[in-house]
């Protein structure tokens, strides 16, 4: 089976949430009301239990140069969704084994495993899976597995009318990636750069991104770390916290012994 | 129309117009911003203000039973330590008893407790298909097995040999189910700690190496506060535990107060700030306080201890309480994910 991942290209983004509206129909996820947030057009506000794909507009300061001049805000869109870590927190922390890696490499909730123990929450450094509070389940992007299995692209990528949403095999992409922020750079787009943090603990995602200036405005973290790092530290703090508590009840037991005996 | 309902052009206004044809003519086009819309100025993404604030991070989804987990299993996993240990040494058999049914409460509360904070408790035994050392989640689950099944075996097997005499399969059941409510409540008072420490909340994580220890002396202390409420204010054994735990507590909240990082930010202010304090102010100094106070107290040591474990319990809950809040505030502190914190 290929490993598959997702390319989002921000330069090629036009806003028109198509891939929204194809995941939520495709995936039959509920509708769940529309506010006005007043950031920008984004009125999703970010990926959830019943959204999976979101698209994010970076509306920024004036900045003279490609995609904005001095009277015009920059603007861009770029199309987030779940990364499908390599080390995914998600997968690790799973109690049930409902989430598991996909013959394709993406990470899947099988939903008639989930037991809602909500650990997966608070497991993505990428703040993607999030608990449904009427169903009582965890959701998010399934990567289209259903799709890849029949051999189709991802509802996303598919509807997506100026390929900003590429699907296809993991290195191809990554290759495809660099030769595109590369020929953007050339012409001129200096802020250019791609998302792929494979030189973190999360050693690298099944989605990479193509954005322009600093990850933060996209709302992408700088340094995500698996919280699996972290287990060395807390289990370790654990067994200390288990020889106090045995040699402590033992010395105020052993302590307490002669005196009652007299 | 009434001459009094029109309205007279202000001066300046009327100067202003003049003005911008002026520019016109002089020009060919007038430099002015217009008139600013409702809501201007409009909220921007960029590196220093990340994305219109919204959190990268999804708060926590668990139910007001989690923190209320966290606080039973602590207790029920020292009092298993406790009765064991004091059984081993040959203390008093009611603390023994005593020690043991607060173990067995608490492994009955506890798979309650955490089986209705699911999405789906139908799907409980979900948790038991699989075992993985590389969830805290699924190792807990399985501790809480091993542990409520001893904890349970030992309280009624020996309740029924102390009540119908000596039985051969009691007295084995009742052994083993010491054993193992020993063996797995070290664990159980103190992996929640862990449970929350290895997730991706800054103020979580940040922590990572000290709250199961934390986490453990807390469940020790409400384990000593629960079994002096029971009627042994006069154990020297519970009076040293409690000091010790009590001890460690203050020392706990010195260690996080000197500290200074932008993730600890909600463990100093705010609400989940406030919790903290108060959970640590009634777990460490005042039981301390209250301990020593009875130390030398004479005819009123007794009652003295009955208010050092009555704090020491609820600063044991309220510190679970607290810790929860904190990750619900750390998740909404959009500047620590992406971060953007620079002072502490």
């Amino acid at each position: 089976m290929p490993i598959t991942a997702f390319l989002t290209d921000s330069t090629l983004c036009i806003g028109c949430k198509a891939c929204e509206v194809a995941c939520k129909e495709w995936n039959e996820i509920g509708d769940d009301g529309l506010d006005w947030s007043g950031h920008s057009y984004d009125n999703t506000g970010a990926v959830g239990h019943s959204t999976w794909r979101h698209v994010k507009f970076v509306e920024n300061a004036p900045e003279p140069g490609l995609g904005g001049n001095a009277e015009l805000n920059s603007w861009s869109f770029s199309s987030d969704v779940c990364k499908h870590c390599e080390n995914a927190g998600c997968l690790e922390a799973c109690p049930t084994g409902a989430i598991v890696r996909t013959e394709f490499g993406g990470v899947f909730v099988q939903p008639d495993i989930c037991n809602g123990c909500g650990y997966c929450v608070v497991s993505c450094p990428f703040g993607v899976v999030d608990k449904n509070p009427d169903d009582g389940r965890a959701f998010k992007c399934t990567f289209c597995y259903d799709r890849q299995k029949a051999d189709l692209v991802p509802a996303c990528a598919k509807t997506c009318p100026t390929e900003s949403i590429k699907f296809g095999e993991l290195e191809t992409l990554r290759a495809e990636a660099k030769a595109r922020v590369e020929e953007l750079n050339r012409r001129g787009m200096h802020d250019a750069n791609l998302y792929d943090p494979t030189e973190t603990s999360v050693g690298g995602t099944h989605a990479i991104f193509i954005i322009r200036g600093d990850v933060r405005a996209y709302n992408l973290p700088p340094k995500p770390e698996v919280p699996t790092v972290y287990l060395k530290k807390a289990w370790t703090s654990s067994a200390i916290g288990a020889a106090l508590l045995l040699g402590g009840t033992l010395a105020a037991f052993l302590a307490d012994r002669p005196r009652r005996r007299r | 129309m009434n001459r009094s309902q029109i309205q007279l052009p202000v001066v300046e206004k009327e100067q202003r117009l003049y003005e911008i044809r002026r520019e016109a003519e002089q020009r060919g086009r007038v430099d002015a911003r217009g008139i600013q819309p409702s809501g201007a100025p409009f909220p921007r993404a960029s590196a220093e203000t990340g994305y219109y604030g919204i959190p990268l991070l999804k708060q926590p989804a668990w139910t007001w039973e989690v923190p209320l987990y966290f606080f039973v299993g602590g207790a029920a996993g020292a009092s298993a330590v406790v009765g064991a240990i004091a059984n081993y040494t040959g203390a008093d058999r009611r603390l023994v008893r005593d020690a043991r049914w607060i173990a067995a409460a608490g492994s009955v509360l506890s798979p309650a407790l955490l089986i209705s904070d699911l999405g789906r408790p139908s799907r409980f035994l979900n948790m038991l298909r699989v075992f993985k050392p590389q969830s805290p989640m699924s190792v807990g689950v399985w501790t809480l097995l091993g542990f409520s099944s001893g904890a349970m075996a030992a309280a009624f097997a020996g309740s029924l040999r102390e009540r119908y005499g000596e039985m051969l399969p009691l007295r084995v059941l009742e052994n083993a189910g010491e054993a193992a409510s020993l063996l797995f409540g070290l664990p159980f008072s103190n992996y929640t700690g862990v449970l929350i420490g290895a997730t991706a909340i800054p103020a979580w994580n940040e922590n990572a190496g000290e709250l199961p220890i934390h986490f453990g002396m807390s469940g020790l202390a409400s384990c000593v506060g629960l079994l002096e409420l029971m009627g042994h204010r006069r154990s020297r054994a519970l009076q040293m535990l409690g000091l010790g735990a009590a001890m460690f507590e203050v020392w706990e909240g010195w260690h996080l107060e000197s500290r200074h990082h932008a993730a600890l930010h909600p463990l100093k202010h705010g609400v989940s700030g406030g919790i903290i304090r108060a959970g640590g102010v009634l777990s460490g100094p005042i039981p301390l306080a209250l301990r020593i106070a009875s130390l030398v107290a004479g005819r009123h040591s007794v009652r003295i201890r009955k208010w050092a474990a009555i704090s020491a319990i609820a600063g044991s809950l309220l510190t679970r309480i607290a810790w929860v809040h904190a990750g619900h505030a750390s998740a909404k502190d959009w500047r620590e994910s992406l971060d953007l914190n620079t002072e502490a």
